[in-house]
């Protein structure tokens, strides 16, 4: 059932707890959006996740292996800004998704024109055909994240981890990133994990949103104790999960009005 | 208006540039005019015309007893002594900035190292090279090496930890490994900001090629600078100043343009 479990987590820099007692577990194929004020560890959290830092206490492990003591194949990251590599043009990015596996970090031949056709394949899907050749300087913010996310999509990671992912985007480009997202989650059905500033973003697109902030509180120190979950909602159907229950049990549901009753 | 919105036109821009340019050859000729209408034989300064004779004679006329043009000897000469020694220190800087910039280990062991090195005054050390290596090309271009080697090490290996955390995690979460994070997101990306630094490096490895020249060589620009001042034959001299002014120029030009053309993806970075 729990594919992402977190247990007792805690995180400290030079004796400060950032988080403290994060316990959560999360089921293959949930969207989490995590939110919360600035400054509250979601960020930290999110690099927890990625191991690109290791908790001070407590462990994270996905599908019952081991702790990740560094990022991994397994996880699939988008960060705000930098994502993408800025040195390959567009398509090699998306090459480099398959190619940095490989020992050498790179394919020659008859793999690497294949694995160009699949880039072109991926690059059509994410509606950036037009411009595989550019580098990725000369695409706007959105395109640059859109390029980002199929980059970590076609690693195939088993959890997707999104740093504010559309946070330096204008809210049109943010609408259709947010189709674009969904679009994608409706194909590979994936585990997600995205940090946001934007509550309605979080709503909209999770099915699950949690909330850091501090439940402890010393107004002589703020910086005693740390953040921690302190709200887990239920974000389906558009924050109001239960509200369509009935569709699936008709037998519980209002008796249906006779055809002549009308009549 | 304020000053620092002011900016000139066009033709007003062109000609501020070459205003420098024509006030101190303006200099020059007056002074020139001065010292030989009181002296005829004055050698500090000779007469532009002087000059071009001079430059004329050192490009297309050889040495009277080999036949052979000096001056393109000399060049050839200096300019191998310099390429060998700037290739040298691309080469070992860019590994060394590589390891140091990417991996913990080597940074904590060599980094305070080279900050050391750095600070250590490689024409001190030019009697040293002189007894170790002899008098011949090998002391020269090691004095190159050791010249410009530690700040191109420092500044590669800066230029390694400038690039964004976030890429070097990406990379990790495709499945790179520290070879191919080297290979494939550093080392491409480090290439432009290692003809940057031997561009500003280029400088002091002139300096440290004439000096070397200077104190022990039979051929060689500086070489023949500092054989000529005996005779306080400035027109030779001066003819040797501005023709390195124009190769450090145009090698300038020249990486400047490589780098342009070789690393399309810096854009407006350069």
């Amino acid at each position: 059932m729990s594919f992402v479990s977190v247990r007792d987590v805690w995180q400290s820099y030079g004796g400060r707890p950032i988080i403290e007692r994060v316990n959560i577990d999360v089921a293959e194929g949930e969207f989490v959006s995590i939110v919360g004020a600035s400054g509250c560890g979601k960020s930290t959290f999110l690099r927890l996740l990625l191991a690109d830092e290791q908790p001070t206490r407590g462990s994270i492990t996905i599908d019952g292996g081991a702790p990740a003591r560094e990022p991994g194949i397994e996880r699939g990251v988008v960060f705000q800004r930098y994502s993408v590599f800025p040195h390959m043009s567009v398509r090699d990015n998306i090459v480099a998704g398959q190619s940095f596996q490989r020992p050498l970090g790179r394919f020659f031949g008859a793999r690497l024109r294949q694995a160009r056709e699949e880039a072109d394949a991926t690059l059509a899907r994410i509606g950036l055909s037009h411009v595989a050749d550019n580098y990725p300087a000369t695409l706007s913010g959105g395109m640059q994240q859109r390029l980002a996310i199929g980059q970590a999509l076609t690693a195939r990671p088993r959890v997707l981890l999104l740093d504010e992912p559309f946070g330096a985007l204008d809210p049109g480009t943010r609408l259709s990133m947010h189709d674009f997202l969904t679009e994608l989650r409706a194909e590979t059905s994936m585990t997600v994990f995205m940090v946001t500033h934007d509550l309605e973003e979080g709503f909209k697109l999770g099915d699950r949103v949690l909330v850091f902030d501090k439940p402890r509180w010393d107004p002589q120190d703020p910086g005693l104790y740390g953040a921690t979950i302190t709200y887990d909602f239920d974000a389906r159907d558009r924050g109001i999960p239960y509200q369509n229950i009935l569709d699936g049990l008709p037998s519980l549901g209002p008796a249906p009005v006779p055809a002549d009753a009308t009549g | 208006m304020r000053l620092i919105n002011r900016r000139p036109s066009r033709p007003m821009a062109v000609f501020l540039a070459a205003l420098p340019f024509v006030l101190f050859a303006a200099a020059y000729v007056i002074g020139s005019d001065i010292r030989l209408s009181a002296n005829p034989q004055d050698k500090l300064l000779p007469a532009p015309s002087t000059i071009g004779d001079t430059a004329l004679r050192l490009f297309t006329e050889g040495d009277r007893r080999t036949g052979a043009i000096l001056l393109w000897h000399d060049t050839a000469a200096s300019l191998r002594r310099l390429g060998l020694g700037v290739g040298i220190s691309a080469l070992i800087s860019l590994v060394t900035g590589l390891l140091i910039g990417l991996l913990p280990y080597a940074r904590r062991t060599f980094s305070d190292f080279v900050a050391v090195l750095s600070m250590v005054p490689p024409l001190a050390l030019l009697p040293i090279l002189f007894i170790v290596f002899g008098l011949g090309e090998t002391s020269k271009v090691v004095l190159i090496v050791i010249g410009i080697t530690p700040f191109l090490i420092r500044d590669l290996s800066q230029r390694v930890l400038d690039i964004p955390h976030e890429e070097i995690v990406k990379a990790q979460t495709l499945g790179a490994s520290t070879t191919t994070i080297a290979t494939r997101v550093v080392l491409p990306q480090i290439l432009p900001r290692l003809i940057a630094a031997v561009r500003l490096s280029l400088g002091a490895a002139w300096l440290f090629l004439i000096a070397a020249e200077a104190v022990a060589a039979d051929t060689g620009l500086g070489y023949r600078i500092f054989l000529v001042r005996r005779y306080l034959a400035m027109d030779i001299i001066l003819t040797y100043v501005i023709w390195i002014t124009a190769l450090a120029f145009l090698i300038d030009w020249g990486l400047k343009t490589l780098s342009r053309r070789a690393f399309p993806w810096m854009g407006a970075g350069l």
